[in-house]
């Protein structure tokens, strides 16, 4: 990452799940986006009201990369998975539990880690 | 409408020309191209260029007027980026201008270098066709992403990595009289399935290789080409692209692909033909699941039907509906930005009856290109027929 200024609302996000406060923007018809958002891309509305995250996540669907990029390198083998909290979904990269044991349907929180090839922030799903 | 037609068509040889520039490969296409049409290239108006990843790959933007004056052409020229759909989208707005009558001779390509940066680089450049803040920060690749496309496949419709492994066989049998192709080498499901995994479910065999190479076509007003009497009997009658969210987690489904069947609905629609009347297909089989997906999107099987079509028999050149006849872009090869107009000449070809499958095929009429960019963000689908 050469980039030396954050990345504005992923970064403060990123703060807010790091301090127990992580939220996700939601419009008045029930849909859930991570910010930053100024129009809800489902139905256009432009009203999004900051909603706390809940605790627990869903996984949708995972995998378990063996070829990484070289950003990744010495993370490899590692899981990314997308998990449901409600509305929203989130993407990370799924820690706690081995690789071979990730199910569909497991229950995860999430929290903010640390990439081990660069040290970088990155979001992670942590096994419940 | 008079459509516009395909006057003449190029390539490279698709694989691993790690030491040739960019320039020098969309000069040898662009070339073959202009000879194979009969156009004087002094009534080319305009490039339509697509590349994805020349920034990383060559530190070079701004590649359109160079490749112009790689092929010796003093005319605007604009390049197209939609990852893997980059020259998909050129030839659709290549097609738009010849139809408004703007343009009566368009040189329409695409390129891409890769190999050049090995195959961590390459992965790295492919990875950022996703959302950099929220899939590439989280480790998604390419590949993954297609990996968690395929684990909800399965989980919804049901399938096996064996059904996949049929489509690597299948396409890679295709490719082996195809002197263009990247990887001419029959392969077994066993050999499939045996390769290292990439990122589970989907292994080596399921990925097409990483892969430099330029693909051009030269495509003329119905007008010019009546006026100068050129053999140019293939139209492209209809042109459709949709769009998608940027996220997979962002999407309603992860396994289906609704850009596409935007993009599908459109070009039908242009064309005034449906998925019955098509012979023969060029769809973006990235991974092994998307010609699944694709598949699907284009309406010739319902969403979860589509994973058995290989291992029938019913895609391959002696099934009812052969896809892929270039051995796609997993046994063709991928230079990611040429891709989208290497399946328009695979498909020109076909119409012509110049494939080696000719016998097999018999004969077709009516074509179709599906190109897919990023998880299916960005699609383009053309449909081909011979008009004359």
């Amino acid at each position: 990452m050469t980039d030396t200024a954050p990345d504005g609302q992923y970064d403060a996000l990123l703060d807010a799940i790091e301090d127990g406060e992580g939220y996700y923007v939601e419009c008045a018809n029930g849909h859930g986006w991570l910010p930053p958002r100024r129009v809800c891309p489902e139905c256009g509305s432009r009203e999004l009201a900051e909603t706390p995250l809940p605790g627990a996540g869903e996984v949708l669907t995972h995998t378990t990369v063996a070829v990484a990029t070289p950003q990744f390198s010495e993370d490899a083998p590692y899981v990314t998975a997308i998990a449901a909290f409600g509305p929203v979904n989130v993407t990370g990269l799924l820690r706690g539990i081995e690789p071979g044991d990730v199910e569909v349907g497991m229950s995860v929180g999430v929290e903010v880690g640390e990439r081990e090839t660069t040290g970088d922030r990155a979001i992670v799903l942590r096994a419940r | 409408m008079m459509q516009p037609r395909v006057a003449g068509v190029g390539l490279t040889p698709f694989g691993k020309h790690s030491e040739r520039t960019g320039r020098d490969l969309f000069a040898e296409a662009g070339l073959a191209a202009l000879d194979d049409s009969g156009v004087d290239p002094d009534d080319v108006e305009a490039l339509y260029y697509g590349n994805f990843m020349g920034e990383l790959a060559e530190h070079q933007g701004h590649q359109a007027p160079l490749m112009a004056e790689a092929v010796g052409l003093d005319v605007p020229a604009t390049r197209y980026e939609a990852a893997c759909a980059s020259s998909g989208a050129a030839v659709r707005e290549a097609v738009r201008a010849l139809r408004s009558g703007e343009a009566d001779v368009l040189l329409v390509g695409g390129e891409e270098r890769m190999t050049n940066i090995g195959t961590a680089g390459a992965t790295d450049a492919l990875s950022i066709a996703a959302d950099d803040l929220y899939e590439i920060r989280a480790g998604m690749t390419f590949p993954g992403a297609y990996a968690l496309m395929a684990r909800s496949y399965f989980r919804e419709y049901g399938g096996s990595r064996e059904d996949l492994a049929h489509i690597a066989v299948k396409n890679h049998d295709h490719a082996l009289p195809n002197e263009y192709a990247q990887l001419r080498k029959e392969i077994s499901v066993e050999d499939a399935l045996g390769a290292p995994t990439v990122a589970d479910p989907l292994g080596l065999y399921d990925a097409c290789p990483i892969t430099d190479g330029a693909s051009t076509a030269v495509l003329v007003s119905a007008d010019y080409a009546e006026r100068h009497d050129l053999d140019a009997p293939v139209a492209v009658t209809g042109t459709g692209q949709g769009g998608d969210r940027m996220a997979l987690a962002d999407r309603k489904y992860f396994a289906r692909t609704p850009a596409a069947d935007d993009a599908t609905a459109e070009a039908y629609d242009d064309a005034g033909i449906g998925p019955d009347d098509v012979d023969v297909a060029e769809v973006h089989d990235c991974f092994t699941i998307a010609e699944v997906l694709a598949l699907e999107s284009l309406g010739f099987y319902e969403p979860g039907e589509a994973i058995t079509a290989a291992r029938e028999g019913e895609t391959h050149a002696t099934g009812d509906l052969p896809v892929n006849l270039s051995g796609g872009l997993k046994a063709k090869g991928h230079p990611v930005g040429a891709t989208g107009v290497a399946q328009v000449v695979s498909i020109v070809k076909v119409l012509q009856g110049q494939t080696s499958w000719a016998e097999e095929v018999g004969d077709a009429r009516v074509g179709v290109a599906h190109n897919a960019g990023g998880t299916v963000a960005s699609a383009t689908v053309h449909v081909l027929e011979v008009v004359e």
